[in-house]
C-alpha cells in the first residue's frame, strides 16, 4: 500500500512538503488530479500517479497545464473535487483557462497549486504567482510549513466549495522540498461520479453571460475577503510596538530571528496564510497598534503594497517597509540569517555578527554543473547536429528538458530559450530575421506540451527552418513521467493510447522528415545533412531511449567501451563529445566501466579506433 | 532543546537523501524535532545536492551560511566549498575519496590536492574528522553504503542530539532489508573511525 494511505489518524509520517500537499488532498477526498510535471511540484504528481494505481482517484499527466487546468475544471464543475498540479510558469501556459474559470466558478470544489520557485533551482524565471490572485480574483492560501501544507489543502478545498470559485494554493520550493513530521488526519471516502446539468447562459461565456459572470466574481472577491478577515489563517502572535507581516518560508525565518535577538516582548507578527484577498481590516489594526511595520516576503512587494495601501485608505501613518536597498531584495530566496540582520536593523536593535569563516584566501575551485548522463542520446544527436551543420552559420534555438545542458560546453548546442515550446516559434523568428541556418531543438514531451502549434505556424508560414525533435520516449528531466508519445505498455499499464510523433510531423505537411537513430553517427549526420540542405520546414526526428529511463526499466545496457593502446591522445572524446563516463587517468583517457553505457558513440567518432568494447574475461 | 544544524553535501548518486532520511526518521522516532530540505534538482545528472537538516525548535528548515554545527560532506572537494556553511566551532566530517567533476577531465579546473583540501577546512573549523569512507563502506560489504558509514562518523562526533542505537533502529526498519547488514557494519565502522 502506498505510505500515503497509511490510515492511522494521530499519527505522525515524516514527509516532503509534496507528499503532505497530497495527504491533505486526500484527507479533502480529491477525486480527480491533473498536471504537466515541473520541478519543484514533480513529486505531487508522481505520487498522485501511483496512488490512482491503488485507489478510485482518477489521475492523469495532461498534455500541458493548460489542457491540465481544462480537465480540472470540468471535473468541478460536475461536482467532483479536483486538484490542478503544476510549476509556477505552468500558471501562465493554464492562465487563459484560469482568468474565465473564475468568471464561471465551480459547482464542486477545485484547488490549483502552484509551486513557485524563487532562486530558480530549477526554472527559468522566479515570477511570483500572488499577482495570479489579484489578476484572477481568486483566494490564493499559502502554507508557512511542511505540516501547515496538509491542513491548509483541507482548507482550501473546503473555501472552494464554499465561495464556488477554484482556490490557488502556493508554495514555494522550500515548502515543496522540505521534510518534517506531519501529523495524519482521516481518510474520507471520495465522491468519483459526479453531473453536469446544461445552463448555457450560465457556463457559455459569450460577452452577455460573461458582463453577469464578472459581477458575479466581484460579489464573489467581496465575499472571499470577508472570510480572509475572519480567517485563522491569518493570524497574529506576540505583542509588542515593532510589527512584521509576513507570510509563507518567512514567517519560519521571523520566528527564529525574534527568537535569536530576544524581542518576544517587542516584537508582534502578522502571519497572512490567506494572501488573497487581503485581510485589510486585520491589517490595519495590526498597523494601528504598531511604531513601526517591516514586511518579510520573498518575491515582488505583494503584502508590502497591500499594507501600505490599506493604512493609506485608513489614514494611517505608521511606517511599513520591505523591499529597498537596505532592506529586502525582489531577487532570490530568503535565509535565516539575512532575516535577522534586517530586522535588528531596521528595529535599531544589535546587528549580530556573522560567522562566516573567511574562504577568500581558497584555490579557485572546479565547477561541478550538472551533465547530460553518460549514454544520453542527446549528446550523440547534438554532436551529429554539430558535425552536419560544419561551416555553416547557425542559430540554436532550444527548449526546455535535459537537453538544455547540451547548451553547456564542450557541445556547446542551445542559444536561444524563453520558455515551453519556444524552440520552434523563435526559430521561424530568426529565420525570417536573419541570414543564418536556424536548427531548433525540442524533447518529445515539450514538443506535445507545446511545440506542435509552432511547428503548424513553420508550415503555414513556409519557414526555412530544422527542427530536431529530441524523442527519448519519456520526460526525463522531471523524473521520467509519461507524455502522449510514450508506450505505456511498457510500464505494465494499459487503457492508454499512443501519438506518433512521425504521424504527426508527417499530417502537418512537412515537406522533409527523416527520424534518426542518433547511436548510428554517420548515418545520422548524412540525414541530418539532407534536412538542413532542405529548404523550408524540415524535421529530423531522433529515437534512442533515455539512457536513465532504460536504466529503471531493467533494459540490458551494451557492453562497457574501454580505451585501448591504440590511443594518440587526441582526446576528441572528451573535447567534442564529453561523455562523463571518461576520466583522465594521468595523461591517459580513461573509461569508468561502471558508467559506460555501452552507446558506442566516442567509438565511431575516435579518429584512431581507439576505443573498444571491453572483452569478456 | 538547543538547535543543531547539519549540511550534507554530496554528489548527486552518492545516497545523501537516504542519509538525511535515516537521521529524520531516527529524530522523529526519539520524538526531537526535525526540519529538513533539499535541493535535488538536477541531482541525477550529476549536479551537488545540499540537505540541510535542523534538530530542535527552530521554524527554519534551511541554515545559513556560518551557521553548521555540523557538515558531512560525501565528497572532499564538495566538503571544502561547503566551508561557507562553517563557522569555528563547526565540526567537519568528510569522506576523503574524490569524484572529479567532468570539468576536470575536460581541462576546466584543476581538482585540488586532498592535503590542501583537509589543511583548508581543519585550520578553520572546530574540528574535521576525515576518512575514507569508500574503503570503508566496500569492506561493510557494499560500496553503496558510503552515506551510512559517514552517518556512523556523525554520531560519533556527539553532535547531533541523536544515539547510536536509535540510529541503528532504524537503518534496522529503514532501510532495505537486503541492505540492513551491510548497513549496520558501515554504521559502526564510520562509528569507530571517528572515536
Ligand atoms: S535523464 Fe535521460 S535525457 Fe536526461 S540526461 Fe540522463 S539520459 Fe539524457
Ligand atoms: S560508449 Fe562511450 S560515449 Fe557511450 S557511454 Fe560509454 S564512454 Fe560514454
Amino acid at each position: 500500500m502506498h505510505r500515503l494511505l497509511t490510515d492511522r489518524p494521530g499519527s505522525q509520517m515524516l514527509m516532503l512538503g509534496n507528499e503532505a500537499i497530497v495527504r491533505g488532498a486526500l484527507e479533502a477526498g480529491v477525486a480527480v488530479a491533473t498536471t504537466y510535471p515541473g520541478t519543484p511540484s514533480s513529486e505531487v504528481s508522481l505520487n498522485c500517479f501511483q496512488i490512482a494505481r491503488e485507489t478510485d482517484l482518477y489521475f492523469q499527466y495532461s498534455t500541458n497545464e493548460k489542457v491540465a487546468m481544462e480537465v480540472a475544471a470540468a471535473a468541478a464543475n460536475a461536482g467532483l473535487r479536483s486538484l490542478c498540479v503544476m510549476k509556477h510558469v505552468g500558471l501562465n501556459v493554464a492562465a487563459d483557462a484560469l482568468m474565465t474559470l473564475a468568471y464561471v466558478g465551480v459547482s464542486g470544489a477545485m484547488v490549483i497549486l502552484t509551486a513557485d520557485d524563487p532562486a530558480m533551482f530549477s526554472s527559468q524565471n522566479e515570477q511570483d504567482n500572488r499577482y495570479y490572485a489579484k489578476l484572477s480574483g481568486l483566494p490564493m492560501l499559502e502554507p508557512s510549513s511542511v505540516a501547515e501544507a496538509r491542513t491548509m489543502m483541507v482548507e482550501a478545498f473546503a473555501l472552494s466549495e464554499r465561495l464556488g470559485e477554484p482556490v490557488l494554493f502556493r508554495t514555494t520550493t522550500r515548502i515543496n522540498h522540505s521534510t518534517a513530521p506531519v501529523p495524519l488526519g482521516e481518510l474520507p471516502e471520495r465522491r468519483t461520479r459526479g453531473d453536469f446539468q446544461r445552463d448555457p447562459f450560465r457556463y457559455v461565456t459569450v460577452p452577455a453571460v460573461s458582463r453577469r459572470l464578472h459581477v458575479r466574481l466581484l460579489e464573489n472577491i467581496a465575499r472571499a475577503a470577508e472570510l480572509s478577515e475572519a480567517s485563522s489563517l491569518n493570524s497574529v502572535t506576540g505583542n509588542g510596538a515593532w510589527g512584521v507581516i509576513c507570510n509563507g518560508v518567512s514567517f519560519g525565518y521571523v520566528q527564529d530571528a525574534v527568537a535569536d535577538l530576544g524581542l518576544a516582548h517587542r516584537v508582534r507578527i502578522l502571519r497572512i496564510g490567506f494572501s488573497h484577498p487581503l485581510p485589510e481590516g486585520r491589517i490595519v489594526d495590526f498597523v494601528a497598534g504598531c511604531e513601526k511595520v517591516l514586511v518579510v516576503e520573498e518575491g515582488e512587494p505583494y503584502l508590502e503594497e497591500g499594507a501600505r495601501a490599506a493604512a493609506q485608505a485608513a489614514g494611517l501613518t505608521v511606517a511599513i517597509r520591505g523591499k529597498g536597498p537596505d532592506l529586502f531584495s525582489r531577487l532570490y530566496e530568503l535565509d535565516p540569517a539575512l532575516v535577522r540582520r534586517r530586522l535588528a536593523t531596521y528595529f535599531g536593535v544589535p546587528v549580530p555578527a556573522s560567522t562566516t569563516v573567511d574562504t577568500s584566501d581558497l584555490p579557485e575551485l572546479p565547477q561541478r554543473p550538472p551533465n547530460l548522463c553518460a549514454g544520453c542520446s542527446h549528446r550523440a544527436t547534438f554532436y551529429a547536429v554539430k558535425k552536419a551543420v560544419e561551416g555553416m552559420e547557425t542559430i540554436f534555438p532550444t527548449d526546455i528538458g535535459c537537453y538544455t545542458l547540451g547548451f553547456l560546453p564542450p557541445l556547446s548546442m542551445g542559444d536561444f530559450l524563453i520558455c515551453m515550446g519556444s524552440s520552434i516559434g523563435t526559430a521561424c523568428g530568426f529565420s525570417k530575421s536573419t541570414d543564418k541556418k536556424v536548427v531548433a531543438f525540442i524533447g518529445d514531451s515539450t514538443f506535445f506540451h507545446s511545440g506542435i502549434a509552432g511547428l503548424v505556424n513553420a508550415v503555414f508560414n513556409n519557414h526555412d527552418i530544422t527542427v530536431v525533435i529530441l524523442d527519448n520516449g519519456t520526460t526525463a528531466m522531471t523524473g521520467h513521467q509519461p507524455n502522449p508519445g510514450v508506450d505505456m505498455t511498457a510500464l505494465n499499464l494499459d487503457g492508454y493510447g499512443r501519438v506518433s510523433i512521425e504521424a504527426v510531423v508527417r499530417a502537418l505537411g512537412v515537406g522533409h522528415v527523416s527520424v534518426i537513430r542518433p547511436f548510428k553517427v554517420q548515418k545520422s549526420i548524412e540525414a541530418i545533412r539532407e534536412a538542413v540542405a532542405y529548404k523550408g520546414v524540415s524535421v529530423v526526428i531522433s529515437q534512442e531511449l533515455c539512457a536513465l529511463y532504460a536504466k529503471s526499466l531493467k533494459r540490458k545496457r551494451g557492453k562497457p567501451f574501454q580505451v585501448s593502446e591504440r590511443c594518440r591522445n587526441h582526446r576528441d572524446c572528451i573535447n567534442q563529445l564529453g561523455c562523463p563516463a571518461f576520466y583522465l587517468d594521468g595523461e591517459r583517457v580513461r573509461i569508468d566501466a561502471d558508467m559506460c553505457v555501452g552507446c558506442a558513440v566516442c567509438a565511431q567518432i575516435c579518429p584512431e579506433h581507439a576505443i573498444v568494447p571491453v572483452r569478456e574475461g | 532543546m538547543e538547535t543543531k544544524r547539519l549540511i550534507i553535501v554530496a554528489v548527486g548518486g552518492q545516497g545523501n537523501l537516504l542519509a538525511s532520511k535515516v537521521l529524520g526518521e531516527a529524530a522523529l522516532a526519539a520524538g526531537i524535532p526535525v526540519r529538513m530540505s533539499e535541493i535535488h534538482g538536477m541531482a541525477q545528472r550529476g549536479g551537488v545536492v545540499e540537505s540541510s537538516l535542523v534538530f530542535g525548535e527552530a521554524q527554519s528548515p534551511i541554515i545559513s551560511d556560518g551557521e553548521a554545527d555540523a557538515v558531512v560532506g560525501f565528497e572532499p572537494l564538495e566538503t571544502l566549498r561547503a566551508l561557507t556553511k562553517c563557522n569555528r566551532d563547526t565540526a567537519v566530517i568528510t569522506n576523503l575519496a574524490p569524484l572529479p567533476p567532468f570539468t576536470v577531465a575536460i581541462g576546466r579546473g584543476t581538482y585540488p590536492d586532498i592535503g590542501l583540501i583537509q589543511e583548508k577546512i581543519r585550520s578553520r573549523v572546530g574540528r574535521l574528522i576525515s576518512l575514507d569512507a569508500v574503503t570503508l563502506a566496500r569492506s561493510a560489504g557494499s560500496v553503496l553504503a558510503v552515506n551510512i558509514v559517514l552517518l556512523g562518523a556523525l554520531i560519533r562526533a556527539e553532535i547531533l542530539p541523536l544515539t547510536a542505537e536509535g540510529v541503528r533502529d532504524t537503518i534496522r526498519h529503514r532501510t532495505k532489508a537486503a541492505f540492513v547488514e551491510a548497513n549496520l557494519k558501515a554504521f559502526d565502522l564510520g562509528f569507530a573511525q571517528a572515536a
